[in-house]
């Protein structure tokens, strides 16, 4: 005889092995889905828990997401001031600001002269009768340098530096320093964001565990039956396996729903407040990105949350 | 098909359930356990059904030592087996169909196939009419004779039967048992523990004794061993 049948044979198996995982697989989905509908005031109380975990995270993340946008479109207005020394005559200066604008780390530069400086002072101030009461104009020129993006998130302060030891310059300085210290803080806020989110997804696996727990309790009976017959562990785990990943998928899928409500109430008002600022500033809200990491993170969680009460539940009953 | 050889069996409080049992049940036998409550009836049973483990001696079961069954073989080794409990064990949120197909659908049948089978085991106790409705539906004795559907509907080469009858009354009961018979002479070895005496002893099947969890009598033993 030729082994041909015989492979034919293993291969026939194979697939039939593959057909009963599946329809195993598929059973114990529907029954946990059958399950989650069959009680569904706990189910969606536990989903609402999950839900609202997942949200607030989620949320947090968003504010601070459009914190930093609005924070990106400020640091494009960050400048530096480069006071140049009295004694740098108008003619050098404009030619420092020549050899400036060549340098990549620099986008632009403006000059201002001593004249203009005076003239602009004298508007802001109000300060007229003292000014005039000066007998030379004490501004020194000025130039005011618009950074490159890159140059200033990667090395501000390397470039600050630089320029304040060129030989012309008295003192160079950021016009805006706070929007510096706003991002450090805003670091830290985002940290936070980081424990928090860590914490409440610890939280929810806990849950949806405790939950499994008890649902494994009330179902002893049916799982001595299943393992007395000849059930494996898998078969046993399998219906509460799916009934966490389906809680978690359904929590995510809330916690979505909640976000995406909760910024179409922002939207008007903040809309609002950006016309008053004169900005089209409008939130950013969830994309598909989002909404894919939303689920699956509930997925994760729901899965390991069940997984190890499985495992601990399952060794505490001792059945055999 | 079974065979204890110098059994021991202790219970984890130090308690001793078995006390050097030597027995032989050949293939397609019948035979009762019976003896007082805590006579170690349901322990033997148990340790065929590798619930609990011996702490001493050898047990053979179908060819297998079931000291070697362990881990993944012990699913394997039970779906030859077929269980009956006294208090019928039926899942209350299922309707009797899904009941009686519950060790098919654990092995992996298909669906035909688990159809099939279900309707062929409802006939033969009776109740195929009764598939759809749920056990709370049922009568006592309805109820057990779906738990006898469920234990031999993958037709298991062995099937358990603990106390079946200890909550049914003396007629239902021994309809039960003829129902067992014709399980066992169509091939299945069938071991029952119970403790009524008086039913048994008209069935004129092989008794086995137990006292204290020791092997009192072994009536009608047979003795040509293998």
């Amino acid at each position: 005889m030729s082994t041909k049948p015989k492979s034919r044979r293993s291969r026939h198996s194979l697939s039939r092995m593959f057909n009963v995982w599946l329809s195993q697989h598929g059973q114990a989905f529907f029954s946990s889905l059958g399950d989650f509908f069959r009680s569904p005031v706990s189910s969606l109380l536990l989903t609402a828990v999950i839900g609202i975990s997942l949200a607030l995270p989620t949320a947090f993340y968003l504010i601070l997401d459009n914190a930093q946008r609005v924070m990106d479109t400020w640091q494009g207005s960050v400048r530096i001031a480069l006071y140049l020394k009295p004694s740098v005559s108008e003619e050098q200066a404009r030619t420092l600001a020549g050899t400036l604008e060549e340098d990549a780390a620099v986008e632009s530069v403006r000059f201002i002269s001593r004249e203009e400086a005076l003239q602009e002072y004298r508007q802001m101030s109000g300060f007229d009768d003292v000014l005039e009461a000066l007998e030379e104009n004490p501004l020194p020129p000025v130039l005011v340098i618009t950074p490159g993006f890159d140059s200033l998130a990667s090395g501000g302060e390397a470039m600050l530096d630089r320029l304040n030891n060129l030989e012309q310059v008295d003192m160079a300085q950021y016009d805006s320093r706070w929007i510096k210290r706003l991002l450090a803080i805003l670091e830290i806020l985002q940290r936070g964001v980081l424990i928090l989110s860590a914490l409440l997804a610890v939280a929810v696996a806990l849950i949806i565990g405790n939950s499994i727990r008890l649902t494994i309790n009330n179902r002893r009976t049916e799982i001595e039956v299943n393992k007395l017959f000849g059930a494996t562990n898998a078969f046993v785990q399998r219906p509460f396996l799916y009934s966490g990943l389906i809680h978690g998928v359904g929590g995510g899928l809330l916690a979505w729903i909640l976000v995406a409500a909760a910024l179409m109430l922002l939207d008007t008002p903040i809309e609002r407040l950006a016309g008053l600022y004169h900005s089209d500033f409008r939130l950013h809200g969830l994309h598909w990105r989002e909404f894919g990491l939303l689920l699956l993170a509930g997925a994760v969680l729901g899965i390991s949350g069940s997984w190890l009460a499985v495992q601990r539940q399952l060794r505490e009953l001792d059945l055999f | 098909m079974i065979r204890f050889t110098d059994v021991f069996m202790q219970y984890p409080g130090g308690q001793e359930a078995l006390k050097r049992i030597n027995l032989f049940i050949e293939q397609g036998a019948m035979a009762f356990v019976t003896g007082r409550s805590g006579a170690g009836k349901t322990s033997l049973l148990r340790l065929i059904a590798l619930i609990e483990r011996q702490s001493r001696g050898q047990i053979i079961v179908n060819g297998q030592n079931l000291e070697r069954v362990t881990g993944r073989r012990v699913p394997l080794y039970r779906r030859n087996i077929g269980f009956m409990f006294q208090d019928h064990r039926l899942l209350n949120d299922r309707n009797v169909f899904d009941n009686v197909a519950l060790p098919l659908v654990v092995a992996g049948y298909r669906y035909q196939e688990i159809r099939r089978r279900v309707h062929a085991a409802l006939d033969k106790v009776g109740l195929l009419s009764r598939e759809k409705q749920l056990p709370v539906a049922l009568s006592g004795g309805e109820q057990q004779r779906v738990g006898i559907a469920r234990a031999v509907v993958h037709r298991p080469a062995l099937l358990l039967a603990d106390e079946p009858t200890g909550n049914l009354d003396p007629a239902l009961s021994w309809e039960c048992m003829q129902l067992f018979k014709q399980f066992n002479q169509v091939g299945v070895t069938v071991l029952i523990a119970s403790h009524d005496l008086g039913m048994i002893q008209k069935l004129k099947k092989r008794i086995i004794t137990l006292r204290d969890g020791r092997l009192l009598t072994n009536i009608g033993q047979t003795l040509s061993e293998e």
